[in-house]
């Protein structure tokens, strides 16, 4: 008590400071513009350089492609040879193994992402939501050549024997379907690189599932529920209709995901150039494979400037899927109203 | 239709409905257990064949040649470490300050939507095209594979990761903080950086990491930029090893010694990437 009461005299004692006049104002504080500018201009200059780099990847493409382009034009999409012995190329096998290995992707990971994003916003308890949430999102987080080493050494070999050989066991006789599991059931070809990629898809198919059914509101819901609907019901008939929008843009997002993924999909496909058979079974070719396979030893000049344009058309693919999966998300939002 | 049996056709209705919704909610649970599945099976894989590898000299010798005796990922480790730890460097300034112009700056004019909309196609582009446009702009213009050019092929993996968190982050912030700054006279630039940024710490350093164990597994952006060396270099000017295109180079080969060490390089990438992973989340968590 002693010992605060002469810092309370001070400080009224303490005289106040001020450079103007007595009576004035204080002046105001002055800072100079400069750092505000330089500030503004550098955020400014990586938004640029965000649009720049989109420019840059197209245009390099277009100019490294234009030896192909003007060498074959758009035959080039379903010109099925691809001999780099004989300079003579075409991009149809690895355009068809790129569009079906996604395509029985998703045929396997839209209904397990949808049961998933069910599971997780009606069924589960509260405490198992975040660590089986992680847990699928971690799935996402694994980098693809583990996914690719995992796949040719433990999982293809297991899917030759209990997967594979049955199949060919119980179709192979039948006419045309059958076509389907001919070949060497060895386990590399379409159907595993199919179904690799569809675990890879799956959490991102599933995050953005889950997270469109969540906006739901509760009030939809809980009115279904009290005129006796079963939670099945309430998905199926409240829930999806609402947000299928979102729901569809989730799939495209996957989609994306699966054409451009790379690695995994060198590993299990078995890069053989070949479009003799339709099987699912028999090595085949994609647009990422063949890249990672055969860039960085092409000569320069029509083998180099074909596969740039594989990448182009590859680039260009996804790009109109990610956009229409960001449109169809963005109207989701937009519906929403106020939330953001 | 007699009173009984309108009774009789509605209990089967309502049996009916009853079986779907069983059925649906079964198989929803096993969707779940599914994903599950397989997390767990890579996981136990990767650490079963993997742990095997994992002894001092795996960190200490140099990449071997095939059917060597001895040999190690000493080389390689070193590679993605320099590579990965530069494009973190050079991306996250760049990502962050685009972020910081989609949140503080450009939410309404025309650039700030455009450039959300790109940044978020590019977040999902295919990395291996990235190479391809490394390849173009660097690698063919100077006419040598390069480490640079491996760096700056991360780093264009980095800068949509981060730009979208960091956005994502600063518009978390209330307006009401930043105002309050306005109000004491604060310059904008102090303002974003002193405030509304140190407020966004953590969901940008958490951003960071997402980007760093993103790229830590990439392989397809370095097979032709970096390329892969079998030495030991720190020059940068040089092709240089890096894990996942050693891990590549060596999987797909037909010798033991080659596939011991690439299962050995996985399980050191799958235990690196979920660490960061998990890092991340738990870091997130703590402040939210």
């Amino acid at each position: 008590m002693t010992a605060s009461l002469p810092t309370g005299a001070s400080l009224q004692e303490m005289p106040i400071e001020r450079t103007g006049s007595p009576g004035s104002p204080p002046p105001a504080r002055r800072f100079s513009r400069w750092p505000d500018v330089v500030f503004s201009g550098l955020a400014l200059g990586a938004a640029w350089l965000t649009l720049a780099l989109l420019a840059g990847i197209i245009g390099s493409l277009v100019v490294g492609a234009m030896p192909a382009i003007r060498e074959y034009g758009l035959s080039f999409l379903w010109r099925a040879e691809w001999d780099p012995v004989q300079d003579r190329y075409g991009g149809l096998v690895m355009i068809y193994g790129t569009l079906m290995s996604s395509f029985i992707a998703l045929l396997i990971a839209v209904p397990v992402s949808f049961g998933i994003a069910l599971f997780l916003t009606e069924l589960s308890p509260n405490w198992l939501k975040r660590p089986l949430g992680t847990a699928i999102e971690l799935l996402a987080a694994v980098p693809s050549i583990v996914y690719g080493m995992w796949g040719l050494l433990v999982f293809g070999p297991l899917l030759a024997q209990y997967v594979q050989q049955p199949l060919q066991a119980a179709f192979g006789g039948v006419p045309f379907f059958g076509q389907l599991f001919k070949g060497a059931p060895v386990g590399l070809g379409l159907l595993s690189a199919g179904i690799i990629l569809a675990i890879m898809v799956i959490p991102f198919i599933a995050s953005v599932m889950r997270d469109v059914f969540e906006v739901t509101p509760p009030m939809l819901k809980e009115s279904a529920y009290g005129l006796g609907a079963t939670t099945w019901e309430v998905v199926y008939k409240v829930v999806l209709p609402y947000t299928k929008t979102g729901v569809i843009g989730g799939i495209m997002l996957g989609l994306g995901r699966a054409l451009g993924e790379t690695m995994a999909v060198t590993f299990v496909i078995g890069n053989m150039n070949q479009l003799d058979s339709l099987s699912l079974f028999e090595a085949a070719n994609s647009i990422t494979s063949a890249l990672a396979n055969e860039f960085a030893e092409a000569g320069e000049g029509l083998h180099q400037a074909s596969l740039i344009y594989l990448g182009l058309i590859l680039f260009f693919i996804t790009f109109v899927v990610l956009t229409l999966s960001k449109l169809l998300l963005l109207r989701l939002k937009r519906n929403e109203g106020v939330r953001s | 239709m007699t009173v009984a049996g309108f009774d009789a056709a509605r209990l089967a209705r309502h049996q009916a409905r009853k079986r779907t919704n069983r059925v649906a909610l079964v198989l929803s649970l096993a969707a779940m257990a599914f994903g599950v599945f397989w997390l767990v099976w890579i996981l136990v894989e990767t650490v079963r064949l993997g742990i095997g590898g994992i002894v001092l000299a795996t960190f200490t010798e140099m990449t071997p040649p095939p059917q060597a005796e001895t040999g190690g990922l000493a080389n390689a480790i070193f590679g993605s470490a320099v590579m990965v730890s530069l494009a973190t460097l050079i991306g996250t300034p760049i990502g962050i300050l685009a972020g910081i112009y989609l949140a503080e700056y450009g939410q309404k004019g025309w650039l700030g939507s455009v450039t959300r909309f790109i940044n978020d196609i590019l977040l999902s582009a295919p990395s291996i095209v990235i190479g391809l446009f490394i390849y173009s702009a660097v690698v063919a213009r100077f006419k040598s594979f390069s480490a640079w050019a491996g760096v700056l092929a991360l780093s264009l993996i980095v800068i949509p990761v981060v730009v979208r968190t960091t956005e994502n982050m600063l518009s978390l912030i209330p307006n009401a903080l930043r105002e309050a700054a306005y109000a004491l006279g604060t310059p904008k630039w102090k303002v974003i950086m002193l405030i509304t940024l140190k407020s966004a710490r953590a969901g940008v350093i958490t951003g960071v990491l997402l980007a760093v164990a993103r790229i830590a597994g990439e392989t397809a952006p370095l097979l032709f930029t970096a390329l892969s060396n079998q030495f030991w270099t720190s020059n940068l000017a040089e092709p240089m090893a890096s894990l996942p295109v050693t891990i590549f180079k060596f999987a797909m080969s037909p010798y033991e010694n080659w596939q011991k060490l690439a299962w050995a390089g996985v399980f050191l990438i799958t235990l690196g990437v979920l660490g960061l992973n998990i890092l991340a989340r738990v870091m997130f968590r703590n402040k939210h």
